[in-house]
């Protein structure tokens, strides 16, 4: 195991491998791609919120001079068609602002857009259902008239796609026990993962029926599948080609181009090109959910939480498949709690489907939580971090959603907090503090690696993964150290669905963990051949030989008069001794590891204009362990950052047509360099028992605790709480003039 | 037309003659310096084919002129440029500082105070500042140069009292008199990036005895274009420009705003900052023009 | 059909011609007409800076540029930014300091960057902050590449 064996790769921070492509503009990312004789399309997108579609007529803009083809939804396949296809292009019914309707396929994009304006769409407008109150009312509008919570048909149909619970001891014996109860509601808006790079794809057909995709996609087997699943195509006959890709962040997990791409292709003959604008990305990808959540927390004067209760409805979207089931399973996650209920609802409304956003749902319900959990130190005025460290989770607990915790990081982080100076330091007067918890558990899924060794002893990693923020960085580091060879040999490199063996998607923390494993294992079976190898160049038993150090050595006590096989040794002469040398692992990784945080920030308030600014955060987090600590600070300040804009800014803004008004940077405002302080990290490594390096995945937990933290701090300068998000200005000054 | 067009005069009369041309035959032009918002306007809402006339290679656009008694500065400047001149900077510090706040480095580079104004947004970052200063428009048409006060050259949200056969060559602004001093703050939520929620321009002058003899007070983002406050200024005038006359100030500011409630402020969110900003500047004003 | 607009303009010192349209901008002039894809394009409004490039020295988003403005005038991408002995120091130092994750914005943050210290070879951090203020970055949360820009500035300082 990992705690025996000295590192020497892993720790340290390395050049990533594809950095030089990346800062000199060689990097080619989704919409860099073109191929000979390509046509460009364009989505013509639904200017209501809700609406039925009676007619769709492209005819008049398949007559415009350089159309090369024009769908709409009845031109996909219709039997067994799913919510992604509906939502790729809308049938019967426009559920969201934006909702694609058509595409036209052309000799340019101006042509494109052009001929948009040519088709006509005869709509009858239906009422949208625009927020969670709304959906759940007595006779609400119905968003789609088949959907029954939970399936159950015995019911009526309803805005509730789904409804879930957990539950353990007696609660209401727990309140009873309770010296304090702190009780509230609170709103967390939509917000997008904002990526800077919008979707984009080229995908052409032959006659053959064979397609290839190039896109930016977080998963290429996924794109693969679901681009299948639409067109009602073979798996086997739809090839994709990731590209670099520019942010994700979950909402490149699914797909909205690709089948119409290659449709239109198909009817033209010809590859075609789709690039959404920033304005389609905000209309029509991503977001978030918008979440209301209640919380009930008991405790005693002593801090012991006796009892707890989670109410929370998210936003789904116009298809059922809001991330409820993480909400409620995080929400509570940090606390060893005997008595608990919770109770998650996934609600239909007339806005654009919700994709994954990092740690998808666990910012919203932990922020009602940490709030929650700050009024009551405040209530019995007890240290924040003292009361969770009264009530934390910790190596045997049972987590609110069923496993026992085996090594988890929590203690060792609230520790590391209490006596962080950035804690140790107590404010100045004006300055207000927030602290707060964020957790995820993290995933492991199926991942497949090759490592392939060149003739001079180079070493080529083959794994299915996008590099979003430097997994190559990572695998080459992993390998370096497996392999007892130098960093500098090794390349990583992301292969296409036909190049590599299957991955599941770079999401949910798994690369590092899963892939990396895969990678580890595969090493080893280069290392178990480098051994076969050596014993038959040396004549011995494989049982005699030893790998140290990237090199193969006679076992101590094995009497043979040979020099050590480095790696390059071997490869060089590998043709005499079986030919090239090939690791390869697969697997479905279990164990992932949940990943712990504290943060905490300080802000200042301007109590004229009701503005909010950040002086300073500091977040620590268990890793397991830090492959590439640069890029797991990464991780820690990116996702402090998305947190923060998302407390103090970020929000989609709809009117009561249901028609986002900011869908653009200029007023979906996601932090820019001058708003934020540095951010403060502090790795705490516990290492996770079913990794041998002990990674833990630690991509989600940075953007969960930071809303509360905000919250907590504008709390602690205010003398009262705004339990809504974001703490906007005009927001923040309605609040100070409502309660002077 | 059917498609957009482009052309770059070099001369006064060129482009009149450009603009009298398409307007003989019906054609649509867009005045272009800039394009930070002309380029957008043509993506997103507006991207009905015209022609597009760049005013940037005039010598008169390009001008900047510090005269004894007059500025005058030519419409098509970059503020990133106006911003590297010192002498300017030291004259109207806050002119140039509301120019600076608009958009980013990259924008800076590219927009200018006339195309602030021709913009005529609401929300135009310059305009307050202008209006403050006492800004004339220098416009050129036909018959000859016509000069338009700033706050009479705006007659609505994106329109002004130019035709289509008018262009925008530069703005004059009286030299700030000693003890003079200007300055311009906005609202906005982040540090940088945005439009303003509001915004106040405000130019004091003082007497030996440190009493404000004249000032010229002006808000932005809450009316449907940006305002001169008469009764802000004569809250000020005779007095030291403290905090009590400072105040009086701000709430004749909440007072003339007429502001609307969208997805960047409230109407009682704008009314109340406005003040507040009215105040905060008229205090950085008095400072400038005292020290 | 469209009358298209012959431009001559000179990119990263290689004089260069293409034809465009009246309305096409000089991000879509430099990706789809000349090839030069390390320029990248997050919103079309001005708002992000991944397209950030340099026109005759002063730095602009190309996407609020037209093609037709770069007559006769000097332009430089992020493809012009390494040159024969290697690459910039900016470009090291992003490298060395793991100041990009996914990479889209970086091309802008480089351009940008140089330009600061081509002006101000001593800026501080909140200097460095304002000026890459157009330049959206999703990942990082800023903090190591204003490090970044910080131990360049050092380094250009030592090195002259």
């Amino acid at each position: 195991m990992a705690e025996a064996v000295e590192l020497k790769a892993i720790g340290t921070r390395p050049v990533r491998p594809d950095g030089v492509d990346k800062v000199t503009g060689r990097a080619n990312f989704g919409a860099d791609m073109a191929l000979p004789g390509m046509v460009h399309a364009k989505i013509l997108r639904s200017p209501h919120a809700h609406a039925r579609i009676k007619t769709v007529d492209v005819s008049k803009a398949l007559q415009l001079d350089g159309v090369h083809a024009a769908i709409s939804g009845k031109d996909l396949p219709q039997e067994g068609a799913n919510d992604l296809s509906v939502n790729i292009l809308a049938r019967d019914k426009a559920l969201y602002h934006g909702h694609a309707v058509a595409a036209v396929a052309a000799r340019t994009p101006d042509i494109a857009e052009r001929a948009l304006e040519l088709i006509h769409v005869e709509y009858e407008p239906l009422s949208p259902v625009l927020s969670i109150d709304d959906a759940i009312a007595d006779g609400a509008t119905l968003v789609n008239e088949n959907m029954y919570t939970n399936g159950d048909r015995s019911l009526a149909p309803s805005n509730v796609a789904a409804k879930q619970s957990f539950e353990r001891g007696d609660v209401e014996k727990g309140f009873a026990e309770a010296d304090v109860i702190v009780e509230n509601a609170y709103r967390v808006p939509t917000a997008h993962q904002g990526y800077i790079e919008p979707h984009a794809c080229v995908a052409t057909i032959n006659e053959g029926g064979r397609a290839t995709v190039w896109c930016s996609t977080q998963g290429q087997f996924d794109v693969r599948s679901m681009t299948a699943g639409v067109l009602n195509k073979k798996v086997s006959d739809i090839k994709v080609i990731p590209s670099e890709i520019g942010g994700g962040f979950g909402g490149k997990t699914t797909i909205y181009l690709e089948p119409i791409a290659v449709k239109l292709s198909e009817i033209s003959g010809r590859p075609v090109k789709m690039v959404m604008n920033r304005e389609e990305v905000f209309r029509a990808t991503g977001p978030t959910s918008a979440t209301l959540c209640r919380i009930r927390v008991g405790a005693k004067n002593d801090g012991t939480i006796t009892a707890a209760t989670a109410w929370l409805a998210y936003e789904a979207g116009a298809f059922a498949g809001a991330p409820v089931g993480p909400g409620c399973m995080s929400v509570l996650a940090p606390y060893n709690l005997e008595n608990f209920r919770i109770e998650g609802l996934d609600v239909l409304v007339n806005k654009p489907k919700v994709a994954a956003y990092r740690a998808p749902g666990a910012p919203q319900s932990m922020h009602a939580m940490e709030c929650t959990v700050d009024e009551v130190a405040r209530k019995i005025g007890m240290d924040p971090i003292d009361l969770r460290l009264k009530n934390a989770a910790d190596e045997g607990t049972v987590a609110p959603y069923g496993p026992r915790f085996p090594a988890i990081g929590l203690v060792e982080c609230l520790k590391a907090a209490k006596k962080h100076p950035n804690y140790v330091n107590k404010p100045d007067d004006g300055v207000g503090r927030g602290v707060a918890v964020g957790f995820w558990f993290n995933i492991g899924m199926q991942s497949s690696a090759e490592v392939r060794i060149a003739e001079n002893g180079g070493v080529t990693i083959m794994e299915g993964n996008p590099d979003i923020g430097g997994s190559r960085a990572s695998m080459c580091l992993m390998a370096a150290e497996t392999l007892g060879v130098p960093y500098e040999t090794i390349n990583a490199h992301v292969g296409d669905t036909e190049a590599t063996g299957f991955c599941n998607v770079t999401g949910g923390s798994r690369t590092t963990f899963a892939t990396g494993l895969a990678v580890v294992q595969a090493c080893e079976d280069i290392i178990a051949q480098c051994k076969e190898r050596a014993a038959l160049t040396w004549d011995l038993d494989v049982e005699q030989v030893d790998w140290q150090d990237g090199r193969a050595v006679p076992k101590p006590g094995v009497n043979a008069d040979v020099q050590p096989l480095s790696l390059a040794d071997i490869a060089r002469s590998a043709g005499r001794t079986g030919g090239p040398l090939l690791g390869r692992a697969s697997l479905n990784a279990q164990g992932p590891g949940a990943s712990f945080s504290v943060n905490w920030t300080d802000v200042v308030l301007d109590r004229d204009t009701g503005k909010v600014d950040v002086l300073a955060f500091t977040a620590v987090q268990d890793a397991g362990r830090a492959i590439h600590p640069a890029y797991v600070e990464g991780q820690m300040q990116g996702g402090a950052v998305q947190g923060l804009g998302w407390a103090l800014n970020e929000e989609y803004i709809y009117d009561q047509q249901g028609v986002m008004e900011n869908a653009g940077f200029l007023d979906y405002r996601v932090p820019v360099a001058s708003d934020m302080p540095m951010i403060e990290c502090q790795i705490v490594e516990v290492p996770n028992p079913s990794h041998p390096y002990g990674v833990r995945g630690v991509g989600e937990t940075p953007i969960v605790a930071p809303l509360a933290a905000t919250s907590n701090a504008v709390r602690d300068l205010l003398g009262f709480r705004i339990n809504d998000l974001p703490l906007s200005p005009p927001r923040v000054l309605e609040a100070i003039e409502e309660n002077a | 037309m059917s498609t957009y067009a482009y052309v770059a005069p070099t001369s006064i009369d060129e482009v009149l003659s450009v603009l009298a041309n398409a307007a003989g035959n019906g054609e649509r032009t867009q005045l272009l310096a800039g394009g930070t918002d002309v380029i957008v306007q043509m993506r997103s809402f507006d991207n009905e084919p015209r022609l597009l006339v760049d005013v940037k290679h005039l010598a008169e656009t390009n001008e900047v002129n510090i005269g004894d008694e007059e500025i005058f500065i030519g419409a098509a400047i970059p503020s990133g440029v106006l911003n590297e001149s010192d002498e300017l900077k030291s004259l109207l510090p806050g002119l140039l500082e509301s120019a600076d706040l608009i958009g980013s480095t990259q924008i800076q580079g590219r927009a200018s105070i006339g195309g602030n104004l021709c913009n005529s947004s609401p929300a135009g970052d310059t305009i307050p500042a202008l209006i403050a200063n006492s800004a004339v428009c220098v416009i050129a048409t036909r018959s000859g140069n016509r000069e338009v006060p700033v706050e009479d050259f705006l007659t609505g949200v994106g329109t002004n009292c130019m035709s289509a056969e008018e262009f925008l060559v530069g703005m004059k602004i009286r030299r700030p008199p000693p003890r003079t001093g200007d300055a311009y703050l906005r609202f906005i939520p982040r540090t940088e990036m945005d439009i303003a929620v509001a915004g106040a321009g405000v130019s004091v002058t003082f007497d030996g005895d440190g009493v404000c003899t004249r000032a010229r007070v002006s808000i932005g983002a809450v009316a449907p274009t940006a305002l001169l406050v008469p009764e802000a200024a004569q809250a000020l005038v005779g007095t030291k420009v403290d905090d009590g006359d400072l105040r009086a100030a701000e709430a004749a500011c909440s007072e003339a705003a007429s502001p609307i409630t969208d997805k960047r402020g409230t109407v009682e969110y704008r009314r109340h900052v406005v003040g507040v900003l009215c105040r905060r500047a008229g205090a950085i004003a008095k400072e400038r023009a005292l020290s | 059909m469209m009358s298209k607009i012959h431009v001559s303009t000179t990119v990263n010192g290689q004089p260069e011609e293409a034809l465009c349209e009246a309305q096409q901008s000089l991000l879509d002039l430099l990706r789809d007409e000349l090839g030069l894809t390390g320029t990248k394009e997050g919103c079309g409004t001005g708002d992000c800076g991944a397209c950030t490039v340099l026109l005759d020295g002063r730095l602009v988003c190309s996407c609020l540029v037209l093609g037709a403005e770069a007559q006769g005038k000097e332009v430089t991408t992020i493809e012009g930014i390494a040159d024969a002995d290697g690459l910039h120091v900016v470009q090291q130092k992003f490298l060395e300091h793991a100041a990009l994750q996914c990479g889209i914005c970086t091309p802008g943050f480089i351009v940008a960057a140089k330009a600061l210290l081509d002006k101000n070879p001593d800026p501080d951090e909140t200097t460095i902050r304002y000026w890459l203020a157009g330049n959206l970055c999703r990942c990082t949360g800023y903090d190591k590449i204003v490090r970044a820009v910080q131990d360049a500035a050092q380094e250009l300082a030592h090195s002259s």
